[in-house]
């Protein structure tokens, strides 16, 4: 029984960044490059690479906290490292600044708009999928299809539906408008979860006569757990990284989110903004990347799935 | 037993009719449709409808606070004689085509790179998408920061080593500045890239390399007759997500150069946005974005014939 051969599996996604190393770290043919020759086609492209991928976030987080005269003064000073960092520019950025009003913001819009694109996607995939209405099949491929459509050819009209419906310089504005972008991909990556889940559960509730809804909430719901993770920190992370829609539906200081705002409000001619404009961005970058770092997994299947499907 | 049969038939109890309430709450069609009436509200009216709005406002000389009169094609044909508008398709495809071109490449390369076993695989892999994940606004300042044209470290860096002795002008020149935005963008997409194809990479099966490699095939041809077909499909699918993302972008240059200097790095997007929010003419912009839409649909084109290969290679495993 056990020893059948093993199914291919789609892709397992696990598998891609918790492989679990291995004590010879050889597997396969591994055995037939020498050392060496390792060395210079693989170690060493991959860490320049890598260097270039990661240098950026260095050279942030240094000049975030390098005093102003070494930041202007690359002679004197390594520019590479610092020996009395300073916490000036971020205590400029926490306490002299909207910066919390907007960070507050960007979550207030971020999780407004996620939650709503979850439920509204959830009900959508289970009913493409699991209902399979009239027409679902088509359905399913113009919300592929809404997925393409780009936010830079919606803004201009958009900010006129905006207007008219009096949404203009409000957080509304976004959280109704970002599901639009987060909707479709959820939707997608979603559906491709409830597909997995057996149709013979399904089958049993409606006998013993649960309802759609009841199926839905106490049987797929539980079993795509992982998906909805999935769907929510990606969705979590467009509306944070979304910008076109919030630098136009939004016009008052203590309103904007954090991208707009660090691009709008701290690039003024002082050539000492440097260090504060990288504290901001740090900040702006960092709950991201810590919600990151706890669901790597989760982020890359998101990130596959919607390819993938 | 047969007492049962012969007595009288009593009447089974009727069932009851289905009631309209009753197919509302369980005919699927009803169902479906209430299932996907959240969904469907906000894609209609926020996606739908601001599409067939812009082309519509396109054909008007809306301005900001005030609702346009139907003027017919003039917005396009003001467009078509417009140097600016023509100076921004071109960094638009130029921008697009080499920025996709070498993420492409890079992205592959790291992708078959990150596939080989080595210590500290799953932190590695962790690591490089750390740029896909940053805001790219930020990541954009952080460049900015970088490609100054006073305090850059690279001027510096190439200056110490003796390779220029004047810095380097780089969001100041032309040349300079399309290539620092490309750069920029290249780094935002490998990760993506990268990551996305190298799920597609852990699918081939390793017997096909060894049995290549029984034969005596070479490293490349291993790549070439095994890797490169059976990765097709996806890489046709990544690539026009890729492609179409970095024909609209937008965030990227408004963070970096605001389309300056002289027009050199305006993109359709940017230039829209200008022309639409800045100056206030919402007819020209909005023409200008309905311009991309050809390009858009044929990458839209691209992604279906992307997947319906796919799924013949794959078989017949959805639903």
């Amino acid at each position: 029984m056990t020893d059948l051969p093993a199914t291919q599996k789609p892709v397992d996604l696990k598998a891609i960044l918790s492989t679990p190393s291995r004590i010879d770290n050889s597997e396969g043919m591994s055995y037939l490059q020498s050392l060496p020759r390792r060395l210079v086609t693989l170690y060493l492209p991959l860490s320049i690479i890598v260097f270039v991928l990661l240098f950026p976030f260095y050279w942030m987080g240094l000049t975030a906290i390098k005093p102003d005269e070494q930041l202007i003064d690359l002679e004197t000073f390594s520019p590479f490292w610092t020996w009395n960092p300073t916490f000036k520019h971020i205590h400029k950025l926490l306490f002299e600044s909207y910066y919390p009003w907007w960070l507050w913001n960007t979550m207030y819009v971020a999780v407004c708009a996620t939650i709503l694109s979850i439920v509204a996607s959830v009900l959508a995939a289970y009913a493409i999928v699991r209902l399979r209405y009239k027409g679902a099949h088509w359905v399913g491929g113009l919300i592929f299809l809404s997925y393409l459509v780009p936010p830079s050819i919606l803004f201009i009209p958009l900010a006129t539906v905006v207007f008219q419906y009096g949404l203009f310089d409000s957080p509304m504005a976004l959280i109704l408008t970002y599901p639009t972008i987060l909707i479709p991909f959820s939707t997608w990556l979603l559906m491709g979860y409830f597909k997995t889940i057996p149709f013979e559960l399904e089958e049993c509730a409606l006998i013993d006569g649960a309802s759609r809804w009841q199926i839905l909430i106490k049987i797929v719901l539980p079993l795509a757990i992982p998906g909805l993770i999935s769907a929510f920190i990606f969705c979590f992370t467009l509306c944070w990284n979304e910008f076109i829609y919030a630098l136009t539906f939004l016009q008052s200081t203590s309103n904007k989110t954090v991208p707009v705002a660090i691009v709008n409000e701290f690039v003024d001619g002082d050539v000492y903004r440097w260090g504060s404009l990288m504290a901001g961005a740090l900040a702006g970058s960092l709950p991201l990347v810590i919600l990151y770092a706890f669901f790597v997994e989760h982020y890359v299947s998101a990130m596959t799935g919607a390819v993938k499907e | 037993m047969a007492d049962i049969a012969l007595q009288p038939r009593v009447a089974k109890p009727q069932i009851r009719e289905a009631t309209t309430w009753d197919q509302i709450k369980t005919n699927r069609n009803w169902l479906g449709f209430w299932f996907m009436m959240p969904a469907m509200g906000f894609l209609i009216f926020f996606l739908a409808y601001p599409l067939g709005l812009g082309i519509w406002i396109s054909f008007t000389d809306a301005k900001i606070g005030r609702p346009g009169q139907f003027i017919g094609v003039e917005n396009y044909q003001w467009l078509w004689d417009d140097s600016i508008f023509w100076l921004s398709v071109f960094n638009t495809l130029l921008y697009t085509f080499i920025a996709s071109a070498i993420k492409f490449a890079i992205g592959l390369y790291l992708a078959l790179l990150l596939n080989e076993n080595m210590p500290f695989k799953a932190m590695l892999r962790a690591l490089v998408l750390i740029p896909f994940i940053v805001p790219t606004v930020l990541s954009a300042l952080a460049f900015w920061w970088i490609f100054d044209s006073q305090f850059s470290i690279i001027s510096w860096s190439l200056k110490h080593m003796g390779l220029i002795d004047y810095n380097i002008n780089f969001l100041g020149d032309r040349t300079w500045a399309r290539a620092c935005v490309i750069f920029a963008n290249i780094w935002r997409g490998v990760p993506f890239v990268a990551i996305t194809l190298l799920a597609g990479l852990q699918t081939v099966q390793p017997s096909l390399y060894e049995a290549a490699t029984l034969d005596g095939a070479s490293r490349w041809e291993l790549f070439r007759y095994i890797t490169y077909p059976l990765l097709t499909p996806i890489i046709a699918v990544v690539m026009t997500f890729s492609v179409l993302f970095t024909f609209t972008d937008f965030q990227l240059i408004w963070a970096m150069t605001r389309g300056g200097p002289v027009n050199a790095t305006h993109l359709m997007a940017t230039l829209s946005y200008q022309r639409a929010i800045i100056a206030g003419q919402l007819g020209e912009g909005a023409a200008i974005s309905s311009a991309m839409i050809p390009f858009l649909l044929a990458a839209i084109m691209v992604s279906w014939f992307g997947l319906q290969r796919r799924k013949w290679q794959q078989g017949e495993n959805n639903d």
